[in-house]
């Protein structure tokens, strides 16, 4: 597991049936685009975050595929319509297997 | 051990062969062509304009971290290409049944001044597409 990476994400503690949600996550994570060289000379081998996925009770609310072309520490702003009350899951995939995930409940009335 | 001039010539031919490799491995490990990008997405498919809109800063200070937003009501997959980068795919936005707006924000790298371009794909299985130029000023990407 690369270090120093924390998942953060802010959803809102309530809403209403229906309403739109927005949902902003932030990873701290170096995102290694694979073209920078160190100081001997040698390239640094590319090593980002290259999905996220944000799922709500089960069902799938947003899936992004990221490329090197995204900045360090990345961060998504959408939004998201709730049923009813639950708990989302928020993934993140790295280059090197390890996965981050983090949960959110949310009340619905 | 004696070097004729027939040696020489050869040794220096695959000298230069042998630096030509790497370069060549590199282009393509590079990627793909913005082309090839787009093809893959739409499989060949017309793009047109529509309700797509892309935010992008007119002018980026620091090309590390460029905010951009793009919003299309009927999309199901919204791809940013960033057409000077040296790798243009960007990201690959996926909404799913429970995504409210088929809008997202990120911050994405920039090399210099370019293109961004978003091309959405609908419900109903066409493209639509915006482009917006971003000035940048100080290139991110490291290299």
């Amino acid at each position: 597991m690369a270090k120093g990476v924390k998942p953060r994400v802010k959803v809102p503690k309530q809403a209403s049936v229906g309403e739109a949600i927005t949902i902003k996550t932030l990873i701290s994570h170096k995102m290694e685009t694979g073209l920078r060289k160190d100081a001997d000379g040698n390239k640094i081998p590319q090593s980002i975050i290259h999905r996220f996925t944000c799922d709500f009770n089960g069902n799938n609310v947003v899936d992004f595929d990221l490329k090197a072309g995204i900045s360090v520490n990345p961060y998504f702003q959408f939004e998201a319509v709730v049923p009813e009350s639950g708990e989302f899951k928020f993934t993140w995939y790295d280059d090197d297997g390890s996965v981050y995930e983090k949960t959110k409940k949310i009340t619905v009335s | 051990m004696k070097i004729s001039r027939r040696k020489v010539v050869v040794l220096g031919m695959s000298a230069v062969s042998a630096s030509l490799l790497p370069l060549n491995l590199l282009a393509q490990a590079d990627g793909q062509s913005a082309e090839d990008i787009v093809k893959e997405f739409t499989g060949g498919a017309n793009i047109g304009s529509g309700d797509i809109m892309l935010t992008t800063p007119e002018i980026a200070e620091n090309g590390n971290t460029v905010p951009i937003s793009v919003e299309s009501k009927k999309a199901i997959a919204i791809k940013i290409l960033a057409l000077g980068n040296p790798g243009p795919d960007v990201v690959t936005f996926k909404f799913g049944p429970l995504s409210a707006t088929r809008s997202a924000s990120t911050r994405i790298r920039l090399r210099k001044t370019q293109d961004v371009l978003a091309i959405a794909k609908l419900e109903d299985g066409s493209f639509i597409q915006d482009i917006q130029k971003v000035k940048v000023t100080i290139g991110g990407c490291g290299g």
